[in-house]
């Protein structure tokens, strides 16, 4: 069984420096996030992670969930940990306070966050799914529902779902079959089978809101005839307290690659006579509303390839420093650890590196998030929240499957071992592997990259973004020294190849689209290295700044040698992804099917 | 229980998980750009102190410490916990033992505290002295190395952790008491509880406010690295073990 270490240096880091959390402090309705609480929040959810929800993680996996009578035992501990996670206060961070929450920043969420999925991500998916249904009923729940529903939710007491896939509609909710039939008094019946529902049943906590996806009987085909509907487990009575067990029934659970603690359920609605739900929103909006939350899913998921990335790191870093095999390369007296060897060397520095390169670029679209909900001036908002909507497919796409990498890394640094389970790195790569198909796969996301965010809009707030990054190339310019020159020359081509390549969407996005969408994968991932890259040399440049100033904290110069590592193994790979995008669409339509 | 006020010192330490290094002059352990963390023997004293203060027992609890001005983040540590208001004590002088004790006393004259828990030691200096001298000071009864405390009725009854087993003392309040391990596990802070610890109240005093001379009576020589173990040799039977454990190591 692993450790998990917070990695608060280099999240205070990047919140403070990065972020601007002092920034983001002085938005109207954060003026609680002080630097001083922050430090606390922090250091108190490094704490529970650690201690509580670390733990967990191996036997959780080893365990499973179990279903047995229509209902799901979770593995020993969850329960009790879930307890104390709400006791703790810790399910209502960033929600609203009028129905208890504490409505501090994303910024602030997103690091803390992190912890819970890296301590536990089994377990994180849980409030993760609730929140989502929180934001649901914020956004478009009565007052009744708010009312009921909200307070107990955001205390953790009850749990949320989302019902939107059927196996005939995954990717393509378009295809959505389930029904709801109006009973004449506000309420609906809800017909219909829903599959992979995480945490669709639990032993957790007393009561869970199912938000679901149907169709009323007269509704429009396709997209335009779903609309969203809120189902709990059991009825809730006008006074609040807990009525009839609803005709919502976890049927099976999923035997799962990874993930193994968190219930994913096929869900029946309505086997035994009609689901009792009501309508959340307006009739026919249902997808509208998910699309909305999307962003906030997307974002959290992205966290997760973050998170697993980090936990491998410290699995295999500790291991690599303990594990001895082999004399050193340029020879040594006796055997050495397999912390000196070059190539393990270099397997830890692209974990390290990419994981800083993936926290400070995820935790300014967190920042900018901050800003676009809550900045006093319009225009403001707006630019903000153009960043957020186009980095958010790249926040999603890039960092889960840069977390399957390091995952895939940290087996490899343990050689043979981490091919045992009880070792705990594969499981990490079992774990992440789900983060890049939930949530819309990569090439889903890379679609609406290229699509909604650059194609449609000409490019032009990736313009922007690429001004700011080429005022970053000019104060790396300003600095001395090999480091800062290799930096910087990495950086201005990998602006070079991001625009390159963009110029190219743009340009062909009407005319070929098939030879265009080939390269959009190639294209996130173009985008994530290289603002993972720009984050970064804001990181060296501000590190550098603390050590003119006299700062003789190692982390400083580690940072700046981290970034020089980033620039010439990550970075360095841009204009080849660029290469694919601009000249890689006809190769891969080419064959006929037959020769595939 | 009308008015029952208990007082908790705790001290800003170097966090428990930190490996120390010792200064190259040897003139100390060197705490730049090190974590730092409420001693843990402090955490179980505030632990307690709020849960007599849950169960009715006491009325208020008031966190104290000593030392640099940072010490306000350990002292929002014991608030996040439960404990109602701190005081600073701030000074950047070397603060040892009896100087701390000494400023203990003089927040004990103004605050009229009827329990004082002091975690048993502190685990950057491991001197275990503080408590008893502040007991020695006040001329209040003590009982150190407590694993369990029960106050009623005026009294403390007290288990506390001996060579070979427990002994249970009982002394009349105002007392002082030493906290061990197994007192009790602390809690995880809450989240609404560490947002509010922000606004609870924090007093400052220098020593001089106090009329404490907080001069160092100890002087501290040199500090070094515990010798480095050698390396283990193979013996061939028990007979070779028996006898270098007899005239090499000298301990049978």
């Amino acid at each position: 069984m692993s450790n998990y270490s917070a990695p608060l240096k280099d999240m205070q880091f990047v919140l403070r420096e990065l972020a601007g959390i002092e920034r983001v402090a002085q938005l109207p309705g954060y003026e609680e996030a002080t630097a001083d609480v922050v430090e606390a929040i922090l250091e108190e959810a490094a704490r529970f992670a650690s201690g509580v929800l670390a733990p967990l993680n191996f036997s959780g996996d080893q365990e499973g969930a179990k279903w047995h009578d229509k209902s799901v035992t979770m593995p020993a501990g969850f329960k009790e940990a879930y307890a104390q996670f709400i006791e703790a206060g810790w399910n209502g961070l960033a929600s609203e306070p009028e129905f208890g929450g504490q409505g501090l920043p994303k910024l602030v969420a997103a690091a803390v966050q992190e912890m819970w999925k890296s301590a536990n991500m089994a377990f994180s998916l849980c409030p993760l799914l609730t929140l989502g249904a929180i934001e649901a009923l914020q956004l478009v729940g009565t007052p009744e529902q708010k009312a009921a529903y909200l307070p107990n939710m955001i205390s953790g007491k009850w749990t949320g779902t989302m019902n939107l896939t059927e196996p005939q509609a995954g990717s393509d909710l378009a295809a959505i079959r389930s029904r709801a039939v109006p009973q004449g008094d506000g309420t609906y019946k809800i017909f219909g089978q829903k599959i992979f529902i995480t945490y669709g049943d639990h032993d957790m906590a007393e009561n869970t809101a199912h938000l679901v996806l149907a169709r009323t009987p007269d509704a429009p085909e396709g997209v335009k005839g779903i609309s969203l509907f809120l189902v709990p487990k059991f009825l809730v009575n006008p006074d609040g307290s807990l009525g009839a067990r609803n005709d919502a029934w976890c049927v099976s659970i999923e035997h799962k690659l990874g993930i193994h603690a968190s219930p994913t359920c096929v869900m029946a609605f309505g086997d035994g006579g009609g689901a009792l739900g009501t309508l959340v929103g307006q009739e026919n909006a249902g997808l509208k509303y998910m699309f909305i939350m999307m962003n906030a899913a997307r974002f959290a998921v992205g966290l997760e390839g973050l998170a697993i990335g980090e936990r491998a790191y410290q699995l295999a870093l500790a291991y690599a420093r303990e594990r001895v095999q082999g004399r050193a390369i340029e020879g040594s007296t006796g055997p050495v650890t397999i912390v000196h060897h070059p190539d393990v060397r270099r397997m830890l520095m692209l974990m390290k590196s990419q994981i800083e390169a993936m926290r400070a670029f995820s935790y300014t679209v967190a920042a900018a998030h901050d800003a676009a909900a809550h900045h006093p001036d319009a225009d403001e908002r707006k630019r903000s929240q153009a960043y957020v909507d186009l980095m958010i497919p790249v926040v999603k796409g890039w960092l889960t499957e840069t977390g399957n990498e390091l995952a895939y890394l940290g087996v490899q640094v343990h050689g043979g071992m981490g091919f045992i389970e009880e070792t705990g790195a594969a499981q990490h790569l079992r774990d992440a592997r789900i983060t890049t198909i939930y949530e819309g796969t990569t090439g889903i996301q890379a679609n609406d990259l290229i699509g909604r965010k650059i194609a449609r809009e000409g490019g032009a707030t990736l313009q922007g973004v690429i001004a700011l990054m080429r005022q970053t190339e000019a104060e790396l310019a300003k600095q001395g020294g090999a480091e800062f020159a290799a930096i910087r020359a990495a950086l201005g081509q990998g602006i070079a190849a991001v625009t390159q390549a963009a110029e190219y969407i743009v340009a062909n996005y009407a005319g070929d689209i098939r030879g265009v969408s080939v390269g959009a994968v190639p294209f996130l991932k173009l985008m994530g290295i290289v603002a993972g890259g720009w984050q970064m040399a804001r990181a060296a440049l501000v590190a550098q700044a603390k050590i003119a100033g006299g700062d003789a904290d190692p982390f400083y110069p580690a940072k700046i040698s981290t970034t020089r590592f980033y620039a010439d193994h990550v970075l360095s790979t841009a204009p080849g992804l660029a290469h694919a995008v601009v000249n890689g669409g006809g190769g891969a339509m080419a064959l006929a099917e037959e020769m595939l | 229980m009308a008015d029952l006020k208990i007082l908790v010192p705790v001290k800003r330490v170097v966090d428990f998980n930190v490996k120390v290094r010792v200064k190259a002059d040897g003139s100390g352990v060197d705490l730049a750009n090190v974590k730092m963390s409420m001693n843990p023997f402090d955490e179980i004293a505030i632990e307690e102190a709020v849960r007599l203060r849950e169960a009715g027992v006491a009325s208020e609890v008031i966190a104290v410490s000593c030392g640099l001005v940072a010490c306000q983040e350990t002292l929002r540590t014991a608030m996040a916990i439960g404990a109602d208001r701190a005081i600073l004590v701030e000074s950047d002088a070397d603060l040892q033992p009896l100087a701390v004790a000494k400023l203990i006393q003089a927040v004990a004259a103004k605050e009229q505290p009827q329990i004082v828990i002091f975690g048993k030691q502190a685990i950057d200096d491991d001197a275990n002295q503080t408590g008893q001298m502040f007991a020695a000071l006040m001329g209040w009864p003590q009982a150190t190395f407590a694993s369990k405390v029960v106050v009623a009725n005026g009294m403390a009854t007290v288990t506390r952790e001996i060579d070979g087993g427990a002994e249970t003392l009982e002394m009349k309040l105002p007392a002082v008491i030493t906290t061990d391990l197994r007192l009790n596990e602390p809690r995880y802070a809450t989240l609404p509880n560490i947002m509010k610890a922000k606004k609870k109240q924090l007093d400052t005093y220098k020593p001089a406010d106090l009329g404490v001379d907080v001069t160092p009576r100890l002087t501290t020589l040199k500090v070094s690295d515990p010798p480095k173990r050698s390396a283990g040799v193979m013996v061939a039977d028990v007979k070779e073990l028996v006898a270098k454990l007899k005239n090499e190591a000298k301990v049978i």
